[in-house]
């Protein structure tokens, strides 16, 4: 018998004021409830249009765990498409990305497809006259994710006629991709550098919520980053000036004071971001010529106010991130309840110098690949907390930190830096989009 | 030392798989010349340390900063410790330049890495750039690519 299936009521309890149910990490009936409503019901970063510049060019990923497609058609615009052959459902690309030419051509019955999805042709045709074909799901050729858009490069997907449009989903949140792209003399990026992918066997909730987590830092990465300081004390004595890899690890061990003072922002559905007032970003050097370009594209009032928003992380509800000042988005694909894909992704800003994307590189490299110290640091309290909430002495996840019961009405606010506020936003959202359509 | 042998340059690549097997860090590191790199691409083929992301790509302090954390009392992803092992085909000589100071090694191998109740297989090429340096062998680069070093990983903690 379900639990949760069919049971919107059901599904509310699991999130408290200040607790979470520990079945929204662990159970699989909940976690396949995610994946047929909260993922079809929000809107899903699907990939950036740089991937795809010209015609034909393709990218296969997923929502939830659906195939997905993004193709630019002959006309220039960006679909989305479900990566399956309508006939029988083999997948149409199984490469991460390619050159379709002028049409898909399913490699199982050679059957084939417009890059907008439609279809072109079928072999031996006539064997389906009569029969009915126009009438079948399959002769509408490769089907369409329903809502797609393309804000400032970055598409966008959802699969449901429920929920709020794109507009109303992200409002004021679209502001931290704003100045990510902003941060570009051009006002352009370009994915560069190639994709970090790290399997964690953990609810892929936990890494949403780990970044906004600001009283983290300095105990999981004591190991990492205190050590890194340590080291560079030794090896440097009486130095100022950091090398770029401990200016970037440094700051993980910023006082409890630093994090409070950092501020936390949160939008409705979901969306947040850390680092109001400043962020570990905020000390990095100067990179020459930088500013000056800046400056000459944008004025120097524009320029020094874009460079002067230093957002830590911004969580794009519900499983997109994006960091503005290095240029690097993460996105955190559900496998199964205990087990997610990170993929960490970066940017070039066009017209920018070389040395950005070298120290875009570098903190990617050192904070995000499977090789990373910090993400060891991460990954193993994360998989420690997949394990412990097994204890069923108490099945409640705690997120209370900084609660205040007038907060429920607030729809935006900014607070103390180290609120658990956001991740109470994220479980209202999470609870409203789960059962919009339960 | 005069110009190495090709046996001293495998016995310096045999040896340091041993160091790294045998978790003696501190003379694995002593290896290194004091600009020497260890590199990881995530791409295959990967020619740009720089402007292309890499698994890696340590210099000395950072590969002291790794070996330091491994034996901290605070690195939780280290309790309990993981453990190595290499499986090395006999290092070939690629390039000998004497007057130059420079030899490569080409050393195709497997590393198993275990923590806990996981082990992971990588099969992986090293590539060692070596030269001598006040008269013993040193490593200048070496590079290790991963056969599969673009798939979804798990975790590496110790040193291929």
């Amino acid at each position: 018998m379900s639990k949760y299936n069919g049971n919107a009521a059901a599904v509310r309890e699991l999130v408290r004021e200040t607790e979470v149910h520990r079945d929204v990490y662990v159970d699989q009936e909940v976690f396949e409830l995610e994946m047929g409503h909260l993922f079809a019901n929000t809107w899903i970063y699907v990939g950036h249009d740089s991937q795809v510049p010209n015609a034909g060019d393709y990218y296969g990923t997923t929502i939830g765990m659906q195939p997905i497609l993004m193709v630019r058609h002959s006309d220039g615009v960006v679909h989305v498409l479900y990566n399956r052959c309508p006939h029988k459902g083999t997948r149409i690309t199984i490469d991460t990305c390619g050159n379709a030419g002028k049409f898909f051509r399913c490699p199982y019955h050679a059957w084939s497809f417009k890059t907008d999805g439609s279809l072109l042709a079928i072999p031996l045709r006539k064997g389906y006259e009569n029969t009915g074909l126009e009438e079948s799901i399959a002769v509408k050729g490769i089907a369409p994710v329903r809502y797609v858009k393309n804000y400032r490069g970055f598409v966008f997907a959802k699969m449901s006629d429920v929920g709020p449009n794109f507009e109303d989903y992200f409002g004021e949140s679209l502001s931290t991709i704003d100045n990510m792209v902003d941060r570009s003399p051009a006002g352009r990026l370009e994915v560069a550098g190639g994709v970090l992918r790290y399997m964690h066997n953990c609810n892929w909730k936990m890494l949403v919520e780990n970044l906004t987590d600001t009283c983290h830092p300095m105990v999981a990465h004591e190991s990492s980053a205190g050590t890194a300081i340590e080291v560079w004390k030794r090896m440097a004595p009486g130095s100022n000036k950091k090398p770029p890899a401990v200016e970037i690890y440094a700051p993980f061990m910023s006082s409890y004071e630093f994090f409070e003072k950092m501020g936390i922002r949160i939008w409705r559905n979901g969306h947040g971001h850390t680092g109001v007032h400043h962020s570990i970003h905020s000390d990095y050097s100067a990179i020459p010529d930088y500013f000056d370009k800046m400056v000459a594209a944008y004025g120097v009032a524009r320029a020094k106010a874009i460079l002067d928003e230093n957002r830590h992380n911004t969580s794009y509800f519900p499983n997109f991130t994006v960091k503005g000042p290095i240029q690097s988005i993460r996105l955190f694909k559900p496998l199964a309840p205990d087990r997610t894909l990170a993929e960490s992704w970066t940017f070039r800003l066009v017209d920018a110098p070389d040395a950005l994307l070298e120290r875009t590189l570098t903190y990617n490299r050192l904070v995000n690949a499977p090789t990373s110290i910090v993400g060891h640091d991460d990954l193993e309290v994360y998989e420690r907390a997949q394990e412990g909430l097994h204890v069923d002495a108490n099945p409640w996840v705690n997120i209370q930190r900084l609660y205040d019961p007038a907060e429920v009405e607030q729809e935006t606010a900014v607070m103390n830096g180290t609120s658990e506020w956001q991740m109470r936003n994220q479980f209202r959202a999470w609870s409203k989009f789960m059962t919009m359509s339960i | 030392m005069n110009a190495p042998t090709d046996q001293d340059l495998i016995g310096f690549v045999v040896h340091e798989a041993r160091l790294i097997d045998q978790h003696r860090f501190e003379e694995w590191l002593a290896l290194f010349a004091d600009d020497g790199h260890y590199w990881m691409p995530l791409e295959w083929g990967q020619t740009d340390p720089r402007l292309a992301t890499s698994l890696m790509y340590e210099d000395k302090l950072l590969l002291q900063i790794r070996i330091e954390r491994l034996k901290g009392n605070r690195t939780f992803s280290q309790k309990p410790k993981s453990r190595c092992h290499h499986v090395l085909q006999v290092p070939q000589i690629d390039k000998r330049d004497e007057a130059a100071n420079e030899y490569v090694t080409w050393t195709p191998m497997h590393y198993v890495e275990t923590r806990l109740d996981e082990q992971d297989l990588y099969a992986a090429w090293a590539t060692h750039t070596l030269a001598l340096v006040d008269g013993k062998i040193k490593i200048k680069l070496k590079r290790v690519d991963l056969v599969n070093c673009d798939a979804a990983l798990r975790s590496i903690q110790l040193f291929m």
